[in-house]
């Protein structure tokens, strides 16, 4: 069996279940002071007066930094919140930092600081922005495309649904938070950051201070969750490589819980209008979906909910727009499938909604308005294997036993609903580097400045070094996570392995390419003179397949020739033409759910869903993977939302505690599987990424199946008990 | 976090003692509900007394039938006693259904008692508004987040419900709390230990600061055999009550001999409702019966905006856990 696919357990498991991988907030720099931030309790206005004598005093002080009294950056980011002004723009947003010899007297120093305020009228009504919303792009992509005719489509359409659809703020909450420890040393400065993009933070700091790239290391070994809050830089990392300069020590600055919610982004709230069209026999006429989403005040972000529908089904006539809405809250950012985690729930509702307004089966009117073709380009998908997902998970979850009418289904007092639901996200890659360098000992030295989020980074670049070299996962050690090593892109968008997978790919075979010419030449090896196409690297060893007995170990050939370390390096650049080629992930995920008729209560029971991603590059750490995406679905469709304070901005539900996410009680039974039909157009791996897809489709999935089981369309996620009494 | 000083007391005199010196001294027992607020700038307390030595811990019979649940006991350790199990399962399903289980572990009888609300008002020091933080400041949830909040006994200084599982349980049962003060002993029965907001919301209970409590003594009980805890929430587990229902039913055949109930999540303390209670009273048992006493229960509820929702799921709370407790369900 190759090693790529192979459920091999992930290789830094034992470091992380031993406590023995070091995560940014562990190293301890010698001389090292703690910092913390002090944040705003107003969300619009300024500063007056700030108030920092008792604190100054209090014991272990080293400084505290705050509007004018902070280091001036060369070019502060406008985004961020770097104590350059006394204007504040949001709840919680960064005013000062204080630094002390020991984290509880940092905070107790921070506790005495006295703030007064000219708080201004805040902008906190998403509706009432709407008139005066404005359009946006999302990582460049226009946030408004049209095709076709839709008004026409829409005269046409013989059934009609015209609904809206409303997501709630959710802010991220990885395990580790952010935590950045910043130590300047003769002009060069260290960071170790819990970050998604490595070199994006080197990039960052260096323009903030005002030096050159290689004047700052950035380290990030492990990161323990990011789901996008650690994709960008956000103002605790500068904050802290400017306390470090301003109290001339190592300073540590970790984030508390409550501090994340607010000033390290969020996935913004959503209006999303979905209009479709369609003949009676089902086929789609027209699909307009209008999406408003809020923003900050200092920057831009779009959860860009239309986008799946431009690619999602076969209909002629489709427009898509999205309105951007400023409020005073902290900038919301990319979360685990932005844009699509909160647009399939939209379009896969009002679909539903069609499906029963027209008596037919959710799942055939989907199957009647399947697209093999990309429905806006009109150019063929790279691979879509759609139909075979919907049908071997109707099959898995028994969909041909449902009975469509709603409230028909019963287990004891409790309703039973079905919902399914299509997932979709984009296949991408980005330009990667890597290096492979094979040691005299035999063994393998793979490297790349990519992350580990979580996801198995070092595994996936273990096995891939691996299956080019023909050794054991054993002999190989993959090292990522500084900017020291080649650089890779942000882990982010489900398209880490399609960059990084193909670059150590490329660099082991370099190595390779060496090995063996090297191996060629020695008049010493056994496969001295051979041909070529002969040469096959297995077990660790080199032999020519005319002759297998005769190879020798790969340690025997380097350390005859001068212990030399043969080394092979890439850049290797995405590869697909999108001019001619769609790339697009798919999958179906099916939902049961009881209910409570009387307290209405809704658990989710069992959650099948069938994904086609490409090539899976590791069973296990794929599983986990589609597991976590659904059980997010489940947390979109049923508990988070984050309580905005309408008077002052607020967060009021900043813990875990009150900000509900699933316990294991609340998730079921989860069956997922894969098609694995390699995607060669995207990668030479043939794998498309698989981070964010699960998310995808499932809250409309369970949404759709509480419909089911009580006949009650909720259209404002999380559907919580009121919304069912 | 303040600085603050501790102290350890093996003796309960010298605890009663120590506590007395200041106003702001408090009693460590589990922790888990003050060292959090001590976290996040709520509670200040200048001394910490630790009680985790003092021998309050057992859990006994008493001489006229009742049972003693020491207030040092650990939460954990008092649901799963034989003797609690088997005399109060009401109590053992509603201690069993708060928290999670390593919290119980940790949490303690008396502490439990004394739980603090847990209205993010209260619990957010950044918040401008809280009268039981900051005396005077106003309430933060009364045009601000409500869903949670109470439907019964509140007023516009605070709308603020008591989290406590247990307390809900106990005031279906009726226990009494003994505590010990400089004076000496007395025992405050449960629906007079928490207090409703008045003009004072920053007080929770009657319990005076220098007392201790040492034990929650259970009267002899009739219920064993039909009762039920429900617990309606947003989540399945680790997540406090959006309303729960402690019923309790000593049957004589079909007859309702006598009757409990008692709302959490519903009111600044445990909520007993007498009136539906009377209404079961030597009734057989019904259905119908159930929704009158449901009905009643609620007649005078007052919902906020957001928390309307409360008065019927806890009128449907009611006639579930009655029926189930009835042998109807």
């Amino acid at each position: 069996m190759s090693i790529i696919g192979a459920p091999l357990t992930r290789v830094d498991g034992k470091l992380k279940v031993t406590g023995q991988a070091k995560y940014s907030a562990e190293f301890k720099p010698k001389n090292l002071a703690y910092a913390v931030i002090v944040q705003s309790t107003i969300s619009a206005g300024r500063i007056l007066v700030m108030d920092t004598a008792q604190a100054e005093r209090a014991p272990g002080v080293i400084t505290i930094m705050r509007p004018g009294k902070t280091p001036r950056l060369s070019q502060p980011e406008d985004r961020l919140s770097l104590l350059q002004d006394n204007e504040v723009h949001y709840n919680r947003q960064p005013i000062a930092v204080v630094v002390a010899g020991s984290s509880e007297q940092a905070h107790y120093a921070e506790s005495l600081i006295r703030v007064r305020y000219e708080p201004s009228t805040p902008k906190l009504d998403f509706m009432a922005g709407f008139p005066s919303s404005y359009p946006g792009s999302h990582t460049g992509i226009p946030g408004d495309l049209s095709f076709g005719d839709v008004d026409g489509g829409l005269r046409q359409a013989e059934v009609k649904i015209d609904q809206i659809y409303t997501t709630p703020i959710q802010h991220h909450n990885p395990m580790e938070p952010h935590a950045t420890i910043a130590e300047w040393d003769n002009g060069q400065l260290t960071v170790h950051d819990a970050s998604q993009h490595i070199s994006g933070v080197q990039e960052s700091l260096a323009k903030a201070f005002g030096v050159s790239k290689d004047k700052v290391h950035v380290i990030s070994w492990f990161v323990g969750g990011g789901f996008g809050c650690k994709g960008q830089v956000w103002s605790h990392v500068v904050l802290a490589a400017m306390a470090a300069k301003q109290a001339n020590r190592p300073v540590k600055l970790v984030l508390e819980r409550p501090q994340m919610f607010g000033p390290v982004g969020a996935r913004p709230q959503t209006h999303q209008r979905v209009t479709l069209g369609a003949t009676r026999d089902g086929k789609l006429t027209a699909i307009r979906h209008e999406v408003h989403a809020h923003t900050s005040e200092i920057e831009d972000y779009l959860e860009s909910s239309a986008f799946p529908t431009r690619v999602m089904y076969s209909c002629p006539n489709v427009s898509t727009t999205h309105r951007l809405v400023p409020l005073n809250l902290g900038t919301p950012t990319y979360m685990r499938a932005p844009g699509v985690a909160t647009g399939t729930y939209a379009v896969e509702v009002a679909m539903d909604e069609l499906a029963y307004q027209l008596k037919m089966d959710p799942l055939e009117l989907r199957l009647l308005n399947y697209t093999d073709i990309d429905p806006h380009s009109k150019i063929p998908f790279t691979e879509k294997n759609l139909k075979e997902c919907y049908k071997r998970g109707a099959e898995s979850f028994g969909w041909s036993k449902r009975n469509h009418e709603p409230r028909s289904m019963h287990d004891g007092p409790l309703l039973i609903g079905w919902g399914m639901a299509t997932e979709t996200y984009p296949g991408k890659n980005m330009p990667a580097k890597a290096l492979v360098r094979i040691q005299p000992n035999g063994r393998v030295l793979v490297i790349s400045g990519t992350q580990e989020i979580g996801t198995g980074m070092y595994t996936i670049m273990t096995q891939v070094a691996a299956d080019v070299l023909g050794v054991s996962p054993e002999s190989i050690e993959a090292k990522l996570g500084d900017t020291a090593y080649p650089e890779a892109p942000i882990s982010a968008g489900s398209m880490s392995t399609a960059s990084v997978g193909p670059a150590v790919q490329q660099a082991a075979l370099a190595a390779r390419e060496k090995l063996i010419q090297l191996a060629l030449t020695d008049r010493q090896s056994s496969v001295y003179a051979e041909k070529k196409e002969t040469i096959e690297l297995k077990d660790g060893r080199i032999f020519s397949n005319s002759a297998a007995a005769k190879g020798e170990a790969l340690s025997a050939l380097l350390s005859r020739n001068q212990n030399q370390s043969i080394e092979g390096t890439a850049d290797v650049k995405p590869q697909l033409d999108p001019k001619t080629s769609s790339c697009h992930s798919f999958g179906a995920v099916f939902a049961e759910v009881s209910v409570d008729p009387s307290l209405c209560i809704v658990r989710t029971r069992r959650i099948v869903a069938v994904f086609d991603v490409g090539k899976i590059m590791n069973e296990k750490l794929a599983r986990s993977q589609f597991i976590g995406g659904i059980v997010w679905g489940t947390s979109l469709a049923l508990f988070e939302d984050s309580y905005v304070d309408s008077r002052n901005g607020r967060i009021m539900n900043a813990n875990l505690a009150d900000y509900l996410v699933p316990v294991n009680a609340d998730i079921g039974e989860i069956d997922v599987s894969a098609i694995d039909v390699p995607d060669l157009q995207l990668d030479s791996l043939g794998a498309r990424g698989i981070g964010e897809i699960g998310i995808t489709g499932t809250g409309a999935a369970i949404a759709n199946a509480v419909f089911h089981a009580t006949g009650k369309r909720v259209r404002d996620l999380p559907i919580t008990v009121e919304k069912l009494l | 976090m303040n600085p603050f000083t501790y102290e350890r007391s093996a003796e309960i005199e010298s605890a009663v003692t120590v506590i007395a010196r200041s106003h702001s001294a408090k009693f460590l027992a589990g922790g888990t509900n003050l060292v959090d607020l001590m976290k996040n700038g709520v509670e200040k307390p200048d001394c910490l007394v630790d009680i985790n030595r003092l021998a309050l811990s057992k859990i006994e019979w008493l001489p006229d039938g009742g049972l003693r649940l020491g207030a040092l006991a650990r939460n954990a350790d008092t649901a799963n006693h034989p003797l609690v199990r088997k005399n109060y399962p009401l109590l053992s399903r509603a201690i069993l259904s708060g928290a999670s289980p390593q919290l119980r572990n940790l949490a303690t009888n008396g502490g439990n008692l004394l739980q603090r609300t847990r209205c993010p008002y209260f619990m957010d020091a950044g918040s401008p508004q809280c009268n039981k933080r900051v005396p005077g400041s106003g309430c933060g949830a009364l045009e601000g987040f409500h869903r949670t909040h109470a439907i019964f006994g509140a007023n516009d200084k605070c709308v603020a419900t008591h989290p406590s599982d247990m307390c809900v349980a106990l005031a279906a049962l009726d226990a009494m709390i003994r505590v010990r003060g400089p004076q000496g002993e007395r025992a405050i029965p449960i629906a007079e230990f928490h207090r409703l907001p008045g003009d004072t919301p920053e007080i929770d209970t009657n319990l005076r600061k220098d007392e201790l409590i040492l034990s929650i003594d259970l009267p002899q009980s009739p219920y064993a055999e039909h009762s039920c805890y429900l617990k309606v929430r947003d989540r399945a587990s680790y997540e406090f009550a959006l309303i729960s229902a402690a019923v309790a039913l000593d049957m004589r055949g079909q007859t309702i001999h006598n009757a409990r109930i008692a709302l959490g999540g519903v009111s600044h303390k445990p909520w007993r409702c007498p009136e539906a209670e009377t209404i079961l009273l030597q009734q057989e048992v019904s259905a119908s019966m159930f929704e009158r006493a449901a009905a009643t229960a609620l007649a005078h509820a007052q919902p906020l905006k957001q928390n309307a929702f409360k008065v019927e799921l806890a009128r449907r709370a009611i006639v579930h856990a009655l029926n189930n407790a009835g042998g109807l369900a």
